[in-house]
C-alpha cells in the first residue's frame, strides 16, 4: 500500500537568503531517488511537507514551476521549531519532502484571460511558481496580459529580488513592484500600499481573473479594491494557511467548515470562502 | 450463515481455543469500570457489562503509534531518511464489542480509507481485525444509537454478532470474515427455533427501551454558516472545561498529532490522539489561532460531528450513539441537548 505519510529523500543543493532580516531563505533540494522526481509532478499553487527527522514537519508554498527541472524550492520564514531547524541546515544536508500536497491555482479557467497577480510579503511563493509558469514559453500564449502588483516593507523585505529586475524589463509582463516605505534615494519602483498600488495600477476586471496572497491585513483591503474594479467573487482567488500535520485530510485540524484547507484548499474563490465559516 | 448457540462456559473455552489464531481483545474487568484488554491467560473475560468506559478504538487505531524511525547524524549514508517502523497486521478479534463501538469504525472509515488516500496503518490494522459484536440487552440511560441509524442489535460494521440468553449465547455469522473466526471455533451446537426466536425477541425490547432519540435528519437541511453563527454556542461552552474528555472516550473522534521522539542518535515519528477541544490544535507558527477562544472549539466539535461530516459524506453524522461523552462530561454538556438546538435552529 502507498504510504502518503513517507517524505521522499532529498538533499539541499543550495539555499539563498532572500530578505535583509535573513529570516527568509530559499531553499533548493534535489531528490536522492531521481524517479522521485517524476513522482512528485506538481502544479503552481500546491504546498508540500518539509520533514526532518528528529524534528518535524511544516507545510510550505511550492516556489519553484514545474517547467524548472532537477529541483524543488520553498521559501521558508524562520518561526518555529522546524523552520528554525532548517534555517541552520547547510548545503548537502539529507532531509525529506513530502507531496506535492492540495489543490492549485484554476489554470484551466485562467486560459485565455487576463492574469492579475497581487502578492505581498513572504507569501509571493507559490506566485513566483505561478509568474515563472506562465512566462515559460511554451504556456505564454495560453493567457492574455499578465499582471503582477508585489509589495513588501522595504526594498530589502522583497523576495527573489534578480527575478522581479528581469521580469521588469520583459514586455509580456507588467510589473508593479512597491514597498511600504524606504529611505533609498535610488529606489526606482513604487511606494505604496499594495492595496493603493493596485487601485492605480489595475484598470479593468474584462475577462480577467485576480489570484490574491498576501498577510491577512493586505487581503482585507485589496479584496474591496478588486470588487470596485468589477472582479465578481467566483474571479478573486486566494491561498489560505493553516496549521496542519498530515496534508491528506485525516488529521482533523485545518477544516474550515466542512472543507479541509489542506486536501479541498489551500486555493479558495472568494465566492467560495464566502460559503464558509470565517474561521481561519 | 452460521447460527450457533454455547452454554457460557463452552464459550469462554471455545474463546480460549482461538488465541492459536487471534490475537483477542475481550472485556475485562477493571476496577469500577470494564476495559478491552489481551485475553492472555491471565485476565478474566467478563461479558456482564453495560458498556466499556472506553471504546475498543485503540486496538485498531492506537493512543500512541509508531510511524518511522531514522537515524540521526551524517555517518550513515541511510541517516536522515525515514523507514516505516514494522508492525504485527496478524489477525486480531475483538469479542464483545457493542454494535455502537462497531458502528463507529464505520464512520471513521470514511475519513482513513477513502478514494484518495489510504491511511496504511488504519486501513490495515482495520483489516486484520474480526469484530464479534454482542448485542445490549440493557442499554443505559444515555445510550441513543437508535437515533443515529443503529441500535442496540444491529448488525452493519459486525463480522459477527452475540445474543446473551441468560444461560447460553447464540452466534450468528454475519460476514466471511465472522464466518472464519466461528469455523475455527470449537463446541457450540446448531441454533433451533426456539433460540432464534428468543434472540428475536431480546432484539425487539431492547431498541424499546432506548428513550433518548433527537432525530438527526433535519441538520442535513440546515445551511453550514446559519448553525455556525446560531446564538446558542456560548451557551452551550459556558460550562465546558475543554478537558477533552469527550473526545478522548469518543469511538467515533479520529483527530491526531504527529511529533518526533528522539532518544540519543535514533528517533521515531509517532502519532497521538489529539483533541480540538485545545488551543494548540490549531496554533499556527505565526501566533494567529483560528480557533483560540473555548466556544470555537466547542462549536467546532458539534458542527464537525452533526454538521461537517455530515454534509462531507452524506452519510449521517459522525456519532454512534454511545452516549460516552454525555455519561462521563464533567459538566453535564449532552450532544443529544446540542443536536436539538441544532435541529430547532
Amino acid at each position: 500500500m502507498e504510504n502518503p505519510y513517507l517524505p521522499y529523500p532529498v538533499r539541499i543543493d543550495k539555499i539563498t537568503v532572500e530578505t535583509e532580516d535573513r529570516n527568509l531563505k530559499t531553499f533548493h533540494f534535489v531528490f536522492l531517488n531521481p524517479e522521485d522526481e517524476a513522482k512528485f509532478a506538481y502544479t503552481p499553487g500546491q504546498f508540500a511537507e518539509l520533514s526532518i527527522a528528529g524534528k518535524g514537519e511544516i507545510p510550505i508554498g511550492i516556489a519553484s514551476s514545474p517547467t524548472e527541472k532537477g529541483f524543488v524550492a520553498f521559501t521558508v520564514n524562520k518561526v518555529g521549531l522546524v523552520s528554525s531547524y532548517l534555517h541552520n541546515m547547510k548545503e548537502g544536508d539529507v532531509m525529506g519532502i513530502r507531496g506535492p500536497l492540495g489543490n492549485w491555482y484554476p489554470w484551466h479557467e485562467m486560459e485565455g484571460k487576463n492574469v492579475v497577480i497581487v502578492g505581498g510579503g513572504f507569501a509571493f511563493t507559490t506566485l513566483r511558481s505561478s509568474i515563472i509558469y506562465m512566462i515559460h514559453p511554451e504556456n505564454r500564449p495560453r493567457f492574455k496580459d499578465i499582471t503582477v502588483v508585489y509589495g513588501a516593507r522595504t526594498p530589502g523585505m522583497l523576495l527573489y529580488k534578480d527575478e522581479l529586475a528581469a521580469w521588469e524589463q520583459r514586455d509580456d509582463i507588467h510589473m508593479h513592484i512597491t514597498v511600504d516605505g524606504t529611505n533609498d534615494p535610488d529606489w526606482k519602483y513604487n511606494i505604496g500600499f499594495v492595496p493603493t498600488i493596485t487601485e492605480q495600477k489595475i484598470t479593468s476586471a474584462d475577462n480577467a481573473i485576480a489570484i490574491v496572497c498576501g498577510p491577512p491585513i493586505m487581503i482585507r483591503f485589496t479584496q474591496p479594491v478588486l470588487e470596485k474594479l468589477g472582479f465578481p467573487p467566483e474571479r478573486i482567488i486566494l491561498s489560505l494557511e493553516m496549521r496542519m500535520k498530515c496534508g491528506i485530510g485525516m488529521c482533523g485540524r485545518c477544516n474550515i467548515g466542512d472543507k479541509y484547507v489542506c486536501k479541498d484548499g489551500p486555493v479558495f474563490s472568494l465566492a467560495q470562502l464566502k460559503e464558509m465559516p470565517p474561521e481561519y | 450463515m452460521t447460527e450457533r448457540v454455547y452454554t457460557k462456559e463452552e464459550w469462554i473455552r471455545g474463546l480460549e481455543g482461538l488465541r492459536e489464531d487471534y490475537t483477542l481483545f475481550v472485556p475485562v474487568k477493571d476496577g469500577d469500570f470494564h476495559a478491552f484488554m489481551p485475553m492472555n491467560g491471565e485476565k478474566v473475560p467478563d461479558f456482564d457489562f453495560q458498556n466499556t468506559r472506553l471504546s475498543p478504538k485503540s486496538v485498531i487505531y492506537p493512543r500512541s503509534e509508531r510511524l518511522f524511525e531514522y537515524i540521526l547524524g551524517n555517518a550513515d549514508p541511510e541517516a536522515n531518511i525515514l523507514k516505516e517502523s514494522s508492525k504485527d497486521f496478524s489477525p486480531r478479534a475483538i469479542v464483545g464489542i457493542r454494535p455502537c463501538d462497531a458502528q463507529a469504525f464505520q464512520i471513521v472509515r470514511r475519513n482513513f480509507d477513502n478514494p484518495e488516500y489510504r491511511d496504511p496503518w488504519w486501513v490495515r490494522h482495520f483489516e486484520s481485525t474480526t469484530l464479534v459484536g454482542l448485542g445490549c440487552n440493557e442499554p443505559c440511560s444515555t445510550c441513543f444509537c437508535t437515533a443515529v441509524g443503529g441500535g442496540p442489535f444491529h448488525e452493519d460494521g459486525l463480522d459477527a454478532l452475540v445474543f446473551d440468553l441468560g444461560e447460553r449465547y447464540l452466534i450468528k455469522g454475519l460476514t466471511d470474515k465472522g464466518e472464519a473466526f466461528l469455523a475455527k471455533m470449537n463446541g457450540g451446537k446448531p441454533a433451533d427455533e426456539a433460540v432464534l426466536k428468543a434472540a428475536e425477541d431480546l432484539t425487539a425490547s431492547a431498541s424499546q427501551k432506548i428513550t433518548s432519540s433527537p432525530p438527526t435528519d433535519p441538520l442535513k437541511g440546515k445551511k453550514i454558516n446559519d448553525l455556525f453563527n446560531a446564538p446558542f454556542w456560548e451557551e452551550v461552552a459556558f460550562g465546558c472545561l475543554n478537558c477533552g474528555t469527550c473526545t478522548y472516550l469518543c469511538p467515533t473522534c479520529w483527530c491526531f498529532d504527529v511529533q518526533d521522539e528522539v532518544l540519543g542518535k535514533e528517533g521515531d515519528r509517532i502519532r497521538n490522539w489529539d483533541s480540538c477541544m485545545f488551543p494548540l490544535f490549531t496554533l499556527h507558527g505565526s501566533g494567529h489561532n483560528p480557533r483560540d477562544k473555548k466556544v470555537q472549539r466547542v462549536r467546532q466539535r458539534f458542527m464537525h460531528k452533526l454538521k461537517y461530516y455530515v454534509d462531507k459524506y452524506d452519510n449521517g453524522v459522525q456519532c454512534s450513539g454511545c452516549g460516552r461523552c454525555v455519561r462521563y462530561c464533567p459538566v453535564n454538556i449532552d450532544i443529544r441537548d446540542v443536536c436539538e438546538r441544532m435541529n430547532n435552529y
